[in-house]
């Protein structure tokens, strides 16, 4: 169909678009409380998962803080911890990858995918093994994080190197969203180069620590470590949404984002460093969660498209989702084990990634 | 809505990429309210690169863009943003339904949420243009005639006073072309539009631009009204022989 087919004269009232774009509207709306609603069942068959054979209303009356002693220790002290840390880390790595996806316009731009999540294993690995943050206890052979938060600073430390390393370039000289793309795909070989090197003069128990590390996992956070992620996420989640209509414009090509008044470079960069941020502070307490930040916003994208304002709180909400439905999947697999997370979102997110491309998702 | 009447001065605008040669010698050029200026020239010649430079998007080395007797560089980026739209070669389709496309020209006015004012705007142009039937299909699903439309649209929205469009007929059938140069001559002549177009075909220029700037290898050769376009122009700017004719009152380059 051609512009002179656009042009036609159509019998369309004044303001009839207004209405049907209203409606349009709505139905992102609904999108978004079907999704919430999902978050909001998935939490009660969470809590209610496990051994404790808690009935519904047990459950529902510990969430309010009332009910016997042993259900609000069951559901606040066992359940909500990792529960909580599901929907905050799916929250910050689902906002910090639309923030990547769109800075960048590169719809596999994620923190796995700029070296965000290598930087972290590199940090950790630094910690646990020249720093001595973990190791096996002898007594159970298990392993033991002797300074978790040690390990957590050097991770985030790490994390944070990759993106820093590529602003500081950028300063020297323009990079294009497609070079910082490629240097974040080099630093991560990089990093990930460097993370081999030091396991290799590690001892068996070291090593063991790091790859346990790096399998990622929701139940080591403490309610403490909860606070610190949910008030970063919260903080970032705020500079994102002041972001979406720079996100709108900047998906339509730099030149046309500079023509409606956005500073490219500066969002961009800045940007990035928010992103980084956010999930690197999900990847220091809880290890290396792939896909969500990747697959939340494309599957959201397929729903109610690519307007930033709707984009961002659906995406929070899908990776919330993801990350809880994971959780839930890790828990319940196999009896009286939990799987690594990081395992378990690669498998949800890999197919649910190949369901979109199959059906033809844009970006 | 008629516009207040921007003028964009060019004053010996000098360019140069990093690693490239001159690129700019010295152009200048005025885009005046009312009036739609064609930028011709080979490829290579500088033009996009000149309409960058008006914009803002490149920084000549020397020479300066004025807004309205104020220096480009020193307007704040909305202040620029509502007074110069500028549509882009590379402008890419998103997953953005057209009437948030066009929501997307008030961006420089939105704050927060869009305002009464906001929406307005874009019902206006919806139904001045005729897109009511197209206002909830993804741009990125439109054909290259109906997204160039929907772009030109969205610089409507903007409400600018001064309009800079670079090659905006490339790939478009000969019916799209007509239409949407028409779309930008009725704003110029009903808001009293500032515009300016970097174009390849010079009939078309000669039919819906009242101005015309020569360059060659980044030098202005000639710049004034269709009187500019002669044979001796044309083989100097394309290094080809034409002819002129005149037909129903129009001139028509004829290359022999």
């Amino acid at each position: 169909m051609e512009v002179e087919e656009l042009s036609q004269s159509h019998a369309s009232l004044p303001g009839s678009a207004r209405r049907s774009y209203q409606g349009y509207i709505r139905h992102k709306w609904l999108v978004l409380v079907v999704g919430v609603v999902l978050l909001l069942m998935l939490t009660i068959v969470s809590i209610m998962s496990g051994s404790a054979n808690l009935s519904i209303s047990q459950v529902l009356a510990a969430l309010v803080g009332s009910g016997d002693d042993y259900s609000r220790i069951v559901v606040w002290n066992l359940r909500m911890p990792h529960i909580l840390t599901a929907m905050v880390g799916g929250v910050a790595l689902a906002l910090a990858g639309c923030s990547f996806q769109s800075v960048l316009r590169n719809p596999l731009a994620s923190a796995s995918t700029l070296g965000v999540a290598q930087g972290a294993a590199f940090g950790a690995s630094v910690a646990i093994i020249v720093l001595g943050a973990g190791g096996t206890s002898a007594a159970h052979e298990a392993v033991v994080f002797s300074s978790p938060s040690l390990t957590a600073v050097c991770a985030f430390g790490g994390a944070m190197l990759s993106t820093l390393v590529i602003l500081g370039l950028s300063r020297f000289r323009d990079m294009t969203p497609e070079s910082i793309v490629l240097a974040g795909v080099a630093l991560s070989a990089l990093f990930s180069g460097a993370t081999a090197l030091v396991q290799y003069f590690a001892e068996d128990t070291q090593v063991a620590a790091v790859v346990f590390w790096t399998f990622g996992s929701l139940r080591r956070v403490t309610y403490r470590e909860l606070a610190i992620m949910a008030a970063v996420t919260a903080a970032c989640a705020i500079f994102f949404h002041f972001n979406r209509w720079n996100y709108n414009a900047m998906e339509s090509g730099e030149a046309s984002a500079h023509s409606l008044g956005v500073n490219v470079k500066g969002v961009r960069l800045v940007n990035m460093l928010v992103a980084t941020v956010a999930s690197s502070t999900i990847i220091a307490f809880c290890g290396i969660i792939n896909f969500v930040g990747l697959v939340a916003p494309h599957v959201m994208r397929r729903f109610i498209g690519s307007d930033y304002r709707y984009l961002l709180p659906s995406s929070a909400v899908a990776g919330a989702v993801l990350l809880l439905a994971s959780d839930l999947l890790a828990s319940s697999l196999v009896p009286s084990v939990v799987l690594p997370i990081s395992a378990i979102t690669s498998f949800v997110g890999a197919p649910l990634f190949l369901w979109l491309l199959m059906r033809g998702a844009h970006r | 809505m008629t516009t207040n009447g921007s003028t964009l001065d060019a004053r010996e605008l000098a360019f140069k990429y990093r690693h490239s040669g001159q690129i700019l010698h010295d152009v200048s050029a005025s885009i005046t309210p009312g009036s739609f200026l064609a930028i011709l020239g080979m490829n290579g010649s500088g033009k996009s690169t000149f309409l960058s430079c008006l914009d803002g998007l490149l920084s000549p080395q020397k020479g300066v863009v004025i807004l309205d007797g104020t220096q480009l560089k020193q307007v704040s980026r909305e202040d620029r943003a509502k007074s110069i739209a500028y549509v882009t070669q590379h402008s890419h389709a998103n997953r953005l339904t057209v009437y948030d496309a066009l929501l997307l020209g008030r961006k420089p006015y939105i704050r927060s949420m869009p305002s009464a004012q906001d929406y307005q705007a874009v019902d206006d142009v919806i139904e001045r243009l005729d897109l009511t039937p197209f206002a909830l299909r993804y741009v990125d699903e439109l054909s290259g005639g109906e997204y160039q439309k929907i772009i030109i649209a969205r610089a409507f929205v903007q409400q600018a006073d001064v309009l800079l469009l670079d090659e905006p007929t490339n790939n478009l059938d000969m019916a799209n072309q007509a239409e949407v140069l028409q779309l930008v001559r009725d704003e110029v002549d009903t808001r009293n539009l500032a515009a300016a177009a970097v174009m390849h075909d010079v009939n078309l220029a000669l039919r819906y631009c009242d101005r015309f700037l020569l360059i060659k290898e980044g030098r202005v050769l000639d710049c004034g009204g269709p009187e500019v376009i002669t044979p001796e122009s044309i083989q100097q700017v394309y290094g080809i022989s034409a002819d002129i004719i005149t037909h129903n009152g129009h001139r028509i380059v004829i290359p022999l």
